[in-house]
């Protein structure tokens, strides 16, 4: 040790500061245990507590990457809605292609078919976001009301496209044979296409999770997302990050437009814009660029949603807003504030 | 008087609508420290990140070792061998010191020799090596940004008031180390406003103005003319020991 060595403080933190910093992720349990309450039945309950999650996890992976795009890009993207929408038409034509395989009693073969189906939505959203990136986006870094302004368009102009080459119509999108139907667990119908998206669902995260926590390329990101300025002063072209989290953030999009798609087993042009809201919604709620946090809001929005839509369904739609309310009176800055050097 | 590593010329660089520097005229020796003295608003933070790249120059032009820079953007400036300890010190909160020091080491894994050297010359790093960044006091987290920048050899390295905030006891500390830095014989550019410090470190000086040089040549010879500190800035540094 040289002569420059300072003595270090080591302070442990105390019960109630670990509490007060663990409680964000204690809110699903707690949001789960005061639906049981409520609701009483414990059948019920667990229909819906797996649907709220299988709502939730579908509308994280739509919503992750709007909330990292926002975070290292300072974006404002209200274009994102069209990658929804975009995906879950390419996914509609894929699995049309496959309709052998989807409506084979094999669970291989169907699961492929998903697979295959959510894959090419991935790869078609993903080439769509480095030309809206490029086109639209790109014009207008910086500029908050312009991004709003041209985001915007573009989601009504690729509304239009989806008009032209898959019509104006409502489509059915049917889910493949062995994903029909549901099981019965513990006395409890479960939707096997709910299972089906809490896993797809998790998997994301985890992975998500993984290359933030534990690659170069996550280590980049997160420090983008606080400080982008010192990332390039560190040799790194942030640009090129910028570009590839777009695509990765349109390509999710893609993907969540497929599972959304087969969830609600009804696809239009319109329905990126109109689960748009309740993205914005699970961003904010869990802190403009954090992914750990949006994936709380998005649990708590999609078990809310499921519990007041049994329990009062007049309030179903306004309690979503209302917990964005509630979370903001208690944390301003979201559940998982994103400290950003600016 | 050793070759300029960094020179600028006539550098007059825009912030948005204000104009901030007025034709910088700036030659940095290399090896040894370089200081940057001024009032507050004299323009030194601007003229560390225009030479970065982070402000563009708007006319002149910065050279490294003879190679024009001026319309390089920042992370080719950096790539040339050239590390940044900005004012607010542009730690990665959310990161770990280590994940801090891996992310600064652009050439691969961190050298185990250097990493050593580093944290003996600032051991809060090794003790607080898995730690969140975010955690660190005020000292700490000033250096784990000048350890940042000299993760990896750097030929110059730019630190903007480093001791700004800090108690007594780190200034110190951060004297010392910057010190051992200095044998290493990385050039250094330093913005202090602790002229016990400037006297300690420097051997060259230039004091701005109202976004000129206004004087520029041996720290000694400044430090040992009271009446000339009294011209240039207004101060003694004698009254700032």
């Amino acid at each position: 040790m040289s002569d420059t060595a300072i003595r270090p403080r080591i302070e442990q933190a105390g019960l109630a500061d670990r509490l007060t910093a663990a409680l964000p992720i204690l809110l699903v349990p707690m949001l789960a245990l005061l639906g049981f309450a409520a609701i009483g039945d414990a059948t019920t309950w667990l229909t819906l507590t797996v649907a709220g999650l299988a709502m939730g996890l579908m509308i994280f992976v739509m919503a992750s990457g709007l909330t990292v795009v926002f975070g290292l890009m300072d974006v404002i993207n209200f274009g994102h809605g069209a990658f929804v929408s975009v995906g879950a038409f390419v996914g509609f034509t894929a699995l049309a292609w496959m309709g052998g395989w989807t409506a084979s009693p094999s669970v291989v073969l169907n699961l492929a078919a998903v697979f295959l189906a959510i894959c090419a939505a991935a790869l078609v959203t993903g080439a769509m976001g480095y030309a809206f990136e490029r086109v639209i986006v790109m014009p207008v870094y910086g500029h908050h009301l312009k991004q709003i302004l041209v985001t915007m368009g573009g989601l009504i102009v690729t509304q239009q496209l989806i008009h032209v080459i898959w019509g104006p119509d409502a489509i059915h999108l049917a889910r493949p044979e062995t994903l029909r139907g549901s099981v019965i667990v513990a006395g409890a119908a479960i939707e096997k296409y709910r299972i089906m998206a809490v896993g797809i669902g998790l998997a994301l995260f985890l992975a998500m999770r993984y290359v933030l926590r534990s690659t170069r390329i996550g280590l980049l990101v997160r420090a983008g997302v606080e400080n982008g300025e010192m990332v390039e002063a560190l040799g790194y072209r942030i640009k090129r990050l910028f570009l590839m989290v777009f695509i990765a953030g349109s390509a999710l999009a893609g993907l969540g437009g497929v599972m959304w798609g087969l969830y609600q087993e009804t696809i239009t042009a319109h329905m990126g814009s109109e689960i748009l809201v309740l993205v914005f919604i699970v961003v904010i709620i869990g802190g403009l660029g954090s992914v750990e946090g949006c994936f709380i809001g998005a649990l708590l929005v999609g078990l809310l949603s499921n519990y007041t839509a049994f329990l009062a369904p007049k309030i179903a739609l306004v309690s979503t807003i209302g917990l964005m309310v509630v979370i903001l009176m208690w944390r301003p800055q979201g559940l998982f504030p994103v400290v950003k050097a600016k | 008087m050793p070759e300029a590593i960094l020179t600028l010329d006539g550098v007059h660089t825009h912030i948005g609508p204000y104009h901030i520097l007025h034709g910088v005229d700036l030659s940095v020796p290399e090896g040894g420290v370089a200081m940057l003295l001024g009032r507050n608003g004299a323009g030194k933070t601007t003229t560390l990140r225009t030479i970065m790249g982070l402000w563009k120059a708007s006319r002149g032009a910065v050279r490294f070792r003879g190679k024009d820079i001026t319309s390089l953007d920042t992370p080719a400036i950096s790539r040339k061998g050239i590390a940044f300890v900005p004012e607010d010190m542009g730690i990665f909160t959310d990161l770990t010191v280590a994940e801090n020091m891996t992310l600064a080491a652009t050439r691969g894994a961190p050298d185990k020799r250097r990493l050593d050297w580093i944290c003996d010359l600032f051991p809060p790093i090794r003790t607080f090596w898995e730690s969140s960044a975010g955690t660190l006091s005020g000292g700490q987290k000033q250096m784990l940004s000048v350890a940042r920048a000299i993760i990896e050899p750097r030929d110059l390295i730019l630190i903007d008031e480093p001791t700004k905030g800090l108690a007594p006891a780190i200034i110190k500390s951060m004297t010392g180390a910057l010190k051992q830095l200095k044998e290493t014989e990385t050039t250094i550019v330093l913005v202090e406003q602790n002229f016990a410090m400037a006297r300690a470190l420097g051997d060259t000086v230039a004091v701005m103005d109202d976004g000129r040089i206004i004087h520029a040549g041996d720290m000694a010879a400044l430090a040992a003319d009271a009446a000339l500190q009294e011209r240039l800035m207004g101060l003694s540094l004698e009254a700032h020991q």
